[in-house]
């Protein structure tokens, strides 16, 4: 009885002393400024030496998320070679580091951690996805690394004064959404309109700017969540309102579910799929996966309206599209281009501008400020200008409306640009960039 | 004779339950006391901690953050799955429990202060241990897996419903908590270097993981410890002997779900973002493997099993990196490379690297003792 006592009593002891070490190791949250993050002074020129930039990214290269998006850094990296044959830029070879984090926040925080404590990038460019890069977004502004072309088209990259080193890229969803509203608005003026969504930013956002021309013709909205592959509920709920146009706010394979969906229950409005949802090539090898082979390709998309801010594979005599697949043939890795591919040499094309826009002395302050000075009028691949300025950290201001006819995309409207909440929508009326002799950007 | 039997057929158990056994208390000073013999270990193992924390990389620094919050989860399971039988591939969603817990309070205009947040994190997650631990107790093999596999499954979807609160699919952000000026000073003072917000969350993890580990390496060795063994071992003995058989299974089920509790906490300020997409049931899976390449039952195996999952993934890739793979090809060796190991260790050590260690050595011993006595 008596050791029991004792060593009850040690044992409360011991407990009692661990906690109180762990008191007052962590004593409060709110001490914001922590003086010992890293020293910023001499951090400005990690990455570079005369030789060569180091740019690394997360991706989802294994994984649910790996199929199309593992098919972007590839691109990036073809560019990147080629621009390297070219001598590189100011002289300096860029050196590409990709790190898998099968799209899960945690592993993100990891690779990240790993690019820029262990890799020493000079710069994160097009890191992918909204929750991933969520999670490293404040780390790399800590850190004080340029937090370049972000690959997802949430609001949240554009906020300049929080976040000074991150910059956006594609056009935001809420962009797309008042662009695709306003043309449905005034060519099918009658049309009563249900909405598909992803259940998060996504569809938020981009049923935000459609409402704000479409308010009226609403009839019904349906949300569905990513992972639930059943979206009967959603598909019969539009038909329900008895809504003839349905706009999706969706990824590719939600464009290929909803389609069979709606073919089963023998419901036919007319479709439009913002950017994200409309890759012609993957829905149509969704759709013949997913109906076991019944639905050939993506002829079920006939007809269907979408918007675009880049050339695609579909439209092999665009200048851009030449240039691109060329670069892929000579650097690529034998498989073939595909508009993920596109999408990442887009990026890559927009990094060596900012590159060059930084000067032979490059410095990761100095391309932030680059970018800002001269961002907005970087010439490129995409249909809309770049809205980048010390207020705007946004890229890419508009899309262009087109329609899906037989595999390729025909322009319906030409690119238009917007801005937040309801700014006007304008056209862009110069005409589309074009490439320059050697396929390299020409900033300086 | 009852030794002898629980020599040869669970070498594991033998040997902890020797550490504990209460003669140890007898004779022979402090070293023979449980208490101060675990209490030394973990002051030891943090002098060690900390003198590898000031000397490695800021990268390695950060890895070894990550460890803690796989090695709190991962001796929790291995308890409940080693010592008490119980088996749960829900363990990922009681580290969301916890990580959201954290996560909104911390989110707060005013937050409590951190020790206190650990403190309800960690208990609502015990709390919903004890839930889970009820209707588990009644429950055995695949239908145990299958309930606790439906919670890995379902908790995630919540963070989708109540997304006002928990942020959806976009996750919820996560400021991790500073070093008290004190604190940063002393640190300062000490290492003659500022203390840096990563390697402020690795101390704090490392001081968590090691009174688990000090809690649990004491709580195996008690009387509930062997009250665990005795209801996985053979239930009609242990209802024999006068053990409720749910009350064990649930007060296993609680123990282990306070610890994932702790890992759901650290995973929360590491990862500095709260989102479904980081408790999948992969998460679950892996913090399972760590405890079979690890061995069943052993604390030591949990640190091993973490040590593995965290390390392999990042060192495999560079390596295949290095001998001239791509990107995609290197970030694909790892899965490859981590299934190989597993299945390495059910062939050769199937008792995980730990337990066939030590069976190893007790074998020998035994053989040894027999002849001794011929």
């Amino acid at each position: 009885m008596r050791t029991y006592r004792t060593r009850s009593a040690a044992k409360a002891v011991a407990v009692l002393a661990t906690a109180s070490l762990l008191l007052a190791a962590c004593g409060g949250t709110e001490e914001g400024g922590n003086p010992a993050d890293t020293p910023a002074a001499e951090g400005s020129k990690v990455g570079v030496t005369d030789t060569a930039i180091k740019i690394g990214t997360h991706m989802p290269l294994t994984g649910v998320a790996a199929p199309g998006y593992s098919e972007i850094s590839p691109g990036t990296k073809a560019y990147f070679d080629y621009v390297n044959a070219a001598g590189g830029v100011n002289g300096r070879k860029i050196e590409y580091v990709v790190r898998d984090d099968v799209y899960n926040p945690a592993n993100t925080t990891s690779v990240t951690n790993q690019l820029v404590l262990q890799d020493q990038v000079f710069a994160m460019q097009g890191g992918l996805g909204t929750a991933p890069h969520n999670a490293v977004i404040d780390f790399l502004n800590e850190e004080k690394v340029p937090d370049l072309f972000v690959s997802s088209g949430a609001l949240a990259w554009d906020q300049p004064e929080k976040y000074p080193f991150t910059f956006g890229w594609q056009p935001n969803y809420e962009v797309e959404g008042k662009i695709l509203g306003k043309y449905i608005a005034e060519t099918f003026p009658n049309a009563k309109v249900g909405l598909f969504l992803q259940g998060d930013d996504f569809g938020r956002d981009g049923a935000k700017g459609a409402k704000q021309y479409l308010a009226k013709q609403i009839v019904a909205e349906a949300t569905y969540t990513s992972g639930n592959t059943d979206v009967g509920p959603q598909i019969t709920q539009l038909q329900a309102a008895g809504a003839d146009f349905v706009i999706g706010f969706n990824v590719p394979s939600y464009t290929a579910l909803s389609q069979l969906t709606a073919l089963r229950l023998n419901y036919k409005p007319k479709w439009a799929y913002s950017n994200v949802g409309s890759d012609i090539t993957l829905v149509g090898s969704l759709l013949n996966n997913f109906s076991k082979g019944a639905v050939k390709d993506g002829g079920l998309l006939n007809g269907v309206i979408t918007t675009k801010y880049l050339p695609t594979v579909e439209e092999p005599e665009n200048p851009w599209t030449k240039l691109f697949t060329d670069v892929w043939t000579k650097h690529g890795d034998g498989k073939p281009m595909s508009n993920f591919r596109l999408y990442g040499m887009a990026q890559a094309y927009t990094m060596v501008s900012a590159l060059q826009a930084a000067g032979k002395d490059v410095t990761r302050e100095g391309v932030v400020k680059a970018i800002e000075d001269k961002g907005a009028s970087f010439e490129g691949p995409w249909l809309a200008p770049m809205e980048y300025s010390k207020d705007s950290h946004r890229g890419i201001s508009g899309v262009s409306i087109s329609q899906i006819e037989g595999n390729k995309f025909k322009e319906l409207v030409p690119a238009a640009t917007t801005g937040k909440d309801n700014s006007p929508i304008q056209k862009f009326d110069k005409k589309p960039f074009t490439p320059t002799s050697n396929g390299l950007p020409n900033v300086k | 004779m009852s030794d002898a039997l629980t020599q040869t057929n669970k070498p594991d158990e033998k040997s902890l339950a020797t550490e504990g056994s209460p003669q140890s208390g007898r004779a022979g000073g402090l070293l023979r006391s449980t208490l101060v013999r675990h209490v030394g270990l973990m002051l030891l193992a943090l002098v060690g901690i900390s003198l590898l924390l000031e000397t490695v990389s800021p990268f390695r620094v950060s890895q070894l953050g990550e460890l803690t919050y796989f090695i709190p989860a991962v001796a929790g399971l291995t308890v409940l799955t080693g010592l008490n039988g119980q088996i749960s591939l829900g363990h990922g969603a009681l580290m969301a429990v916890a990580a959201y817990t954290t996560s909104v309070l911390l989110d707060q205009e005013s937050p409590l202060p951190f020790a206190l947040i650990i403190l309800i994190a960690v208990a609502i997650t015990a709390l919903v241990g004890a839930l889970v631990g009820a209707a588990a107790a009644r429950l055995h093999g695949p239908y145990l897996a299958g309930a606790t596999l439906a919670l890995a499954v379902g908790v995630p979807g919540l963070a989708l419903y109540f997304e006002e609160t928990l942020g959806g699919e976009q996750g919820l952000s996560v400021s991790p908590p500073r070093a008290s000026p004190n604190f940063a000073t002393f640190m300062a003072d000490v290492t003659g270097e500022s203390l840096s917000g990563q390697k402020f969350t690795a101390y704090l993890g490392w001081a968590l993981s090691l009174l688990v580990l000090l809690l649990l390496s004491n709580l195996v060795v008690s009387r509930y410890g062997r009250t665990w063994r005795a209801v996985r071992d053979d239930e009609v003995a242990a209802e024999l002997a006068g053990i409720n058989l749910g009350r064990a299974r649930v007060l296993a089920f609680v123990v282990s779900a306070a610890c994932a509790g702790v890992g759901g906490v650290m995973i929360a300020i590491i990862t500095r973002l709260t989102a479904p997409t980081t408790f999948t049931l992969v998460l679950s899976i892996t913090l399972l493997v760590a405890i079979v390449i690890g061995g069943l039952g052993s604390l030591v195996g949990a640190i091993i099993g973490s040590l593995i999952v965290v390390f392999l993934r990042p060192f495999v890739t560079d390596l295949g990196a290095e001998g001239g793979l791509n990107a995609a090809q290197a970030a694909n060796v790892a899965p490859l490379v981590f299934g190989i190991v597993l299945i390495l260790v059910m062939l050769l050590a199937p008792r995980g690297l730990v337990g066939s260690v030590r069976f190893a050595y007790l074998t020998r011993q035994a053989a040894r003792q027999a002849k001794a006595q011929r």
